[in-house]
């Protein structure tokens, strides 16, 4: 009997990890064919779009595959102005936004924590524009500002810091929300003043929130065309680089030269973002 | 000269006048006057929400008193900011910060007060507590042993005339407990701070401290060194929170110089004048559980010994050093024995007929007016308290 129950046990033990990871492999599978389906197909399907070649029909918007390497070069010889306006534009969105979001969650975050109420109320306010269309609001904008300011940089940007606003407040706030204020109690009874404090400890241990904040922000503001189109904030000396993939793909039906510019862009936001996040010190979010 | 930017020589008194600190909706402390002199380690005792830790948290510069003024050795730090007064804690969350090392969480307030070799300091004050093996370690990689250790190295290496310590070893179990309050001591006596200790463990406030205040509902109670207030607690509160108490209500019906006759339901009890509150009306006398004999048949009346009885055991619990037995009689209600086991097996079993005498040097009368636990105020974690200073600020 004893044995009998021994040798169940045994194999139970055996089981589990194999029986564990044919669980976790169906829970995954959604999400992997997900990501088959709307990431990995889309960018082969890309990439083989960046090489192809003018078709011999010459006709508008016909391709044939090729392997034409050089798609890449004219992309970057003719757009590197737009491309380098882009990332500019969105840092300076980025480094503004961030200078009105951080005291916002700091004040939702920790300042009325206690209040429950007027937290909710608070929070609601980030996150009410969201009810109404992004492209609606941003063409109210246009009719708001004066009209010598609209086609300029500072409509742009000031377009762009509006609008990506709450994605920068959220994921702040969730991480000053969690800041142990004891903490902050025991950094001025170790003799420091109020700033120090901040920067030795409130700043420290909100940086995840910072990073994702800004990260999820500066992604999209790279990428934006709606702001910087001459329909909405935009005018003829503030193309971004979103706008010339929009034309090419759309317009001029210049597939290849979008398709190229589009895995450039990938590219150079791969990278600022890695270097960003090593720097900061917060690779837990990779 | 510039205070915070010296070691403290030796610690300072800490005087606390006419404090009181109101909160919306509730008072925590009412009106309290305390001298706690340089170098002695003072306890302050009392249940969950009775004022302890907003005392200490006025003290620290955490919470502004409503009224009341607060000077250590001497100077009034009333209006002073947290930072620029000479005082540490130990908080009960120990509030390590969890992005720095041992080392640096040790060497944090050094470096603020630009002290030199703040990291040979720090290495000093974690060898002090036997921890510099772990220095380059993070808080969360320690015990909470080690880090209530750590928080008390990152307190003491600052030398401050006055260290505060919040229920430091409540999250301890009871053995490294037992050591922690060994080795506070002992750095205390080393280094000659003064220690403000908050606990709601009376075993710990006794072992520990020279004086001991009992706080209750924002007021002190009594104040005084443990033998002082275990054998001679002047209130009810104080007789049932340190240790435990057999309290009758009786009448007062005579008295000489040296002491009063009570009269409890036809027993005569003797409490001399030095011991009593009150000297006439109803009041409430005690006396402790282990200062009472059982006797099997009525002792020899005795001027100098108070009698009760007849009662019967209703309980008996052998623990090893002593036996407790419950005596219970329409007379007098229920009243606890705990006899020493000078003699082995118990001297009287379940049910038995049994009278209890005790000195009448050893009784207590006290100053209420009758009866009352004290139903004690909801409870204010120090979290709670944190949040909402943060608010008002």
């Amino acid at each position: 009997m004893a044995f009998t129950a021994f040798s169940a046990t045994a194999k139970a033990v055996d089981q589990a990890p194999r029986k564990r990871g044919w669980i976790a492999l169906l829970l995954l599978a959604p999400g992997i064919a997900y990501m088959l389906l709307f990431f990995v197909a889309p960018f082969i399907q890309l990439a083989i779009t960046s090489l192809q070649a003018p078709a011999e029909t010459g006709g508008i918007g016909q391709y044939v595959a090729a392997a034409e390497f050089s798609n890449y070069w004219v992309a970057m010889q003719e757009y590197w102005p737009q491309l380098l306006r882009s990332f500019v534009y969105a840092v300076t969105a980025t480094i503004i936004g961030l200078l009105i979001s951080y005291p916002v969650a700091y004040l939702i975050g920790v300042k009325v924590r206690s209040k429950p109420m007027l937290q909710g109320i608070l929070l609601i306010l980030v996150i009410a524009p969201f009810f109404i269309s992004f492209l609606l609001r941003t063409l109210a904008w246009k009719s708001i500002l004066p009209s010598e300011l609209v086609g300029t940089h500072f409509s742009v940007i000031f377009g762009l810091v509006y609008n990506f606003i709450p994605f920068m407040v959220l994921p702040m706030f969730a991480s000053l929300q969690a800041l142990d204020l004891r903490l902050v109690e025991a950094g001025s009874d170790l003799y420091a003043s109020p700033a120090t404090t901040f920067f030795k400890i409130t700043l420290p241990l909100s940086m995840p929130g910072v990073v994702s904040g800004t990260l999820l922000s500066f992604i999209p503001m790279s990428g934006d065309y709606v702001n910087a189109s001459r329909e909405f904030l935009g005018g003829t000396g503030t193309t971004m680089i979103g706008n010339v993939i929009e034309s090419n793909f759309l317009q001029t039906q210049n597939y290849p030269m979008a398709a190229s510019l589009s895995i450039i862009l990938m590219v150079i936001i791969l990278v600022i973002v890695a270097t960003y996040v090593r720097k900061s010190g917060a690779e837990d979010l990779l | 000269m510039g205070a915070v930017h010296s070691f403290a020589e030796a610690g300072a008194d800490l005087e606390l006048v006419g404090i009181q600190k109101r909160f919306p909706g509730f008072t925590a402390i009412e009106n309290l006057d305390l001298l706690i002199p340089a170098g002695s380690f003072f306890a302050l005792l009392g249940p969950s929400g009775c004022g302890k830790t907003t005392t200490l948290r006025l003290v620290a510069g955490l919470e502004d008193p409503s009224a009341g003024k607060i000077l250590i050795g001497g100077q009034d730090v009333t209006a002073l900011k947290p930072h620029k007064r000479q005082v540490n804690t130990v908080f009960q969350s120990y509030a390590l910060f969890p992005h720095m090392t041992i080392l640096e969480n040790v060497a944090f307030g050094l470096r603020r007060r630009k002290v030199v070799d703040p990291v040979g300091k720090a290495h000093e004050a974690l060898r002090l507590v036997e921890l510099d093996h772990v220095a380059d370690r993070k808080p969360a990689q320690l015990s909470g042993g080690q880090q209530q250790r750590v928080a008390l190295a990152r307190a003491v290496v600052n030398r401050p005339s006055l260290l505060l310590l919040d229920e430091p070893l409540g999250a301890l179990d009871l053995k490294l407990r037992r050591q922690m309050q060994q080795e506070l001591k002992q750095i205390q006596q080393e280094v000659g701070l003064t220690f403000l200790h908050v606990t709601h463990d009376q075993e710990e406030a006794m072992t520990m401290a020279d004086t001991v205040a009992v706080m209750n509902k924002g007021r002190i109670e009594q104040m005084g060194a443990p033998e002082e207030l275990y054998e001679l607690p002047k209130t009810v509160f104080v007789a049932n929170f340190l240790g435990q108490s057999n309290l009758f209500e009786v009448n007062v019906v005579g008295s000489n110089d040296q002491a009063i006759q009570t009269d409890l339901n036809g027993s005569r009890i003797t409490v001399p004048r030095s011991r009593t509150q009150r000297d006439s009306g109803a009041i409430t006398v005690g006396v402790r559980p282990e200062k009472l004999r059982l006797h099997r048949e009525a002792p020899q009346a005795d001027a100098s010994v108070n009698v009760i009885g007849p009662g019967r055991i209703t309980d008996v619990s052998f623990i090893g050093v002593s036996t407790q037995y419950s005596v219970e009689a329409p007379e007098f209600g229920v009243v606890q024995v705990f006899a020493q086991n000078v003699e082995s097996g118990p001297a009287a079993a379940l049910g038995d007929e049994v009278w209890l005498s005790w000195h009448a040097n050893h009784t207590f009368g006290l100053a209420d007016d009758r009866l009352e636990t004290g139903a004690l105020t909801s409870e204010f974690t120090t979290q709670a308290i944190a949040t909402h200073a943060a608010l008002n600020e």
